[in-house]
């Protein structure tokens, strides 16, 4: 049974159509990636997933429980978490402020501690500035912060939405490898990009998306040599 | 009397008043902080505070069968206090909570002026309901103790000055202030007031932490409301009145004070309140009473002419 399974959805922003018949799955300990263009609907796949737009048609499993009907917030408690587009951090609170947001879902007070230990191990920069506002955070730190509050809910599934999104390309190589590390613990990660080519290269496999509908799926090996892919989203002729 | 006396007696004044007004304005940023609503029945909670405090101070009484509360033995007299400022903090909170189910959460996804509407419309509502209550005119809010008009300085202290300082002025200064005090310990500290400031400032994001957004947002009127009820009784026994169409004045005071603190801004709130008593006090004293709201709706006009934001900082909703 998959993890996460995405099933037949379709999602409207009034009558914008905008998710036709979007299905996917992820397995345990996949890190799986959804590419496609700007207004293709890949962030909309993602919040439908959440629980912030519900889905007109289909269904959303999470481990075989249907979830599509949940609140948001319910869905965090069943363990998916997501890092918003944009990073979407409290910009008027502190760093640690952001990160106990994380952990709002959470019952289990005595490990927070831990996890607390665990983000700042792969952030060293957010504990030396601890009680710094979000809003004051450069735009990598920023980044760092939103996967580091997502952590803190102790995910089972985290959903990143474009975590390269306005990084310089060191800064891009040092997320894309802490989402490796992250899925290295045991989370199992869906990573939503427009750098194809860096997410292409820690995936297991992908979904291309084009107008709300999916035209490819193959491993991510595959999608590499894969024409229309390397023609679309990898820029190469 | 001395001007400086004079001055001195209109801050104190003022500082009253501006306290009560605090309260309600936090009300007021506490909602516009969260929703992005201008809550218009607000005065009007603040109003029905009143009335419940006042039904609590002569209904307890004719219980024991007397026929005022400064006939109550004088070791009762806190235990009334308490009793009719929590059920003013409750009852005005469960209103305020139930104005936002029925009034305001259906209304979430629609245009902005809807909720806006519906607001005015509660407003409405529940000034009939204090007119149906308590009748049209003024009532009178009957002491409940005839120590509260003492003069501390020349009554307790025995020293001899032009300055009146009542036992009253001390009331509203220990009822309020703690309250105030307890509301920033809330959104700073707990699990619950963080809540409140991350939903504030992005609520889809909060969402995505898993905070309950209905929840939070009902916890926000919940908490305007109990406040709004603190300052109906501190009102009533401070002015010594009650009437159905305080939550007019009283709201566009605390309306004006909030927007000058930066709406959503809960310090700016707290800051605003004690300026508008001050400037209200004087425009009292001054001019003349009946010259002070156009005196507050000319402040609220220029602000928002030359300064929207507020004197305190910017009104984004992520002020909290
Ligand atoms: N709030 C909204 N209201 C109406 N239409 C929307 C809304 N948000 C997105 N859309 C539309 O839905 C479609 C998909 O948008 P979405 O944000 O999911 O794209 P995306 O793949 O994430 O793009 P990008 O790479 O630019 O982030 C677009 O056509 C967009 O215009
Ligand atoms: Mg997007």
């Amino acid at each position: 049974m998959a993890t996460l399974d995405v099933q037949n959805v379709h999602t409207y922003y009034g009558n914008i159509h905008a998710l036709r018949s979007v299905s996917l799955t992820v397995q345990d300990g996949e890190i799986v990636t959804l590419i496609g263009s700007n207004g293709a609907g890949k962030s909309t796949t993602l919040r439908t997933i959440s629980g912030i737009l519900q889905p007109r048609e289909g269904r959303i499993l999470l481990d075989g429980q249907p979830i599509n009907r949940l609140a948001a917030h319910e869905i965090v408690e069943r363990g998916v978490c997501q890092v918003p587009e944009g990073r979407r951090i409290f910009s008027r609170m502190t760093i640690l402020e952001n990160l106990e947001m994380g952990a709002f879902a959470r019952k289990d007070r005595a490990a927070i501690q831990d996890d607390l230990a665990r983000v700042f191990d792969l952030f060293p920069r957010l504990k030396e500035r601890i009680g710094q506002k979000g809003g004051t955070l450069s735009g990598g730190e920023q980044q760092m912060l939103a996967i580091g509050r997502a952590m803190m809910a102790q995910p089972k599934v985290l959903l990143l939405d474009e975590p390269s999104m306005g990084l310089a390309p060191i800064l891009v190589e040092t997320i894309f490898q802490t989402v490796q590390e992250i899925n290295r613990q045991g989370v199992t990660v869906l990573l939503v990009e427009q750098n194809a080519l860096m997410a292409l290269q820690v995936a297991d496999r992908g979904y291309v998306l084009e107008t709300g509908a999916i035209v490819l799926d193959d491993s991510a090996a595959n999608l590499r040599e894969n024409e229309t892919v390397q023609k679309a989203y990898l820029g190469i002729e | 009397m001395s001007w400086y006396a004079t001055a001195i007696q209109i801050l104190l004044i003022g500082r009253a008043n501006g306290a009560i007004i605090a309260l309600v304005a936090l009300g007021y940023t506490l909602v516009y902080g969260i929703i992005e609503l201008i809550n218009f029945a607000h005065g009007d909670v603040f109003m029905l505070g009143t009335m419940i405090s006042l039904t609590i101070v002569t209904w307890v009484p004719s219980l024991m069968g007397l026929r005022r509360a400064s006939q109550m033995p004088t070791e009762l007299i806190p235990i009334l206090l308490l009793v009719a400022l929590l059920a003013s903090m409750i009852g005005c909170a469960l209103l305020n909570m139930a104005i936002e189910r029925l009034a305001y959460r259906p209304l979430r996804r629609a245009p902005r002026l809807a909720p806006l509407i519906s607001a005015i419309g509660v407003s409405f509502i529940l000034v009939n309901i204090g007119l149906h209550w308590k009748g049209a005119s003024p009532v009178d809010f009957p002491n409940m103790h005839p120590s509260v008009s003492l003069d501390i300085f020349r009554d307790v202290l025995g020293i001899n000055t032009q300055i009146f300082f009542t036992v009253k002025d001390l009331l509203v200064m220990l009822l309020a202030v703690p309250l105030m005090l307890a509301l920033n310990l809330f959104v700073t500290r707990t699990r619950l007031g963080k809540a409140m400031r991350a939903t504030a400032q992005d609520r889809e994001a909060a969402a995505m932490m898993g905070i309950n957004i209905n929840q939070t947002i009902a916890l926000t009127f919940l908490l305007g409301g109990a406040l709004a009820g603190a300052a109906g009784l501190i009102s009533g026994m401070y002015n010594n009145s009650a009437w159905f169409f305080q939550g007019f004045r009283g709201g566009l005071m605390a309306f004006t004070a909030a927007v000058l603190g930066g709406i959503g801004n809960i310090y700016g709130a707290f800051m605003g309140g004690l300026l508008i008593g001050v400037v209200a006090a004087t425009s009292d004293f001054l001019l003349d009473p009946r010259w002070t709201q156009a005196v507050v709706f000319g402040m609220l006009i220029l602000i928002l002419v030359f300064r929207p934001t507020g004197l305190l900082g910017e009104s984004t909703p992520e002020r909290a």
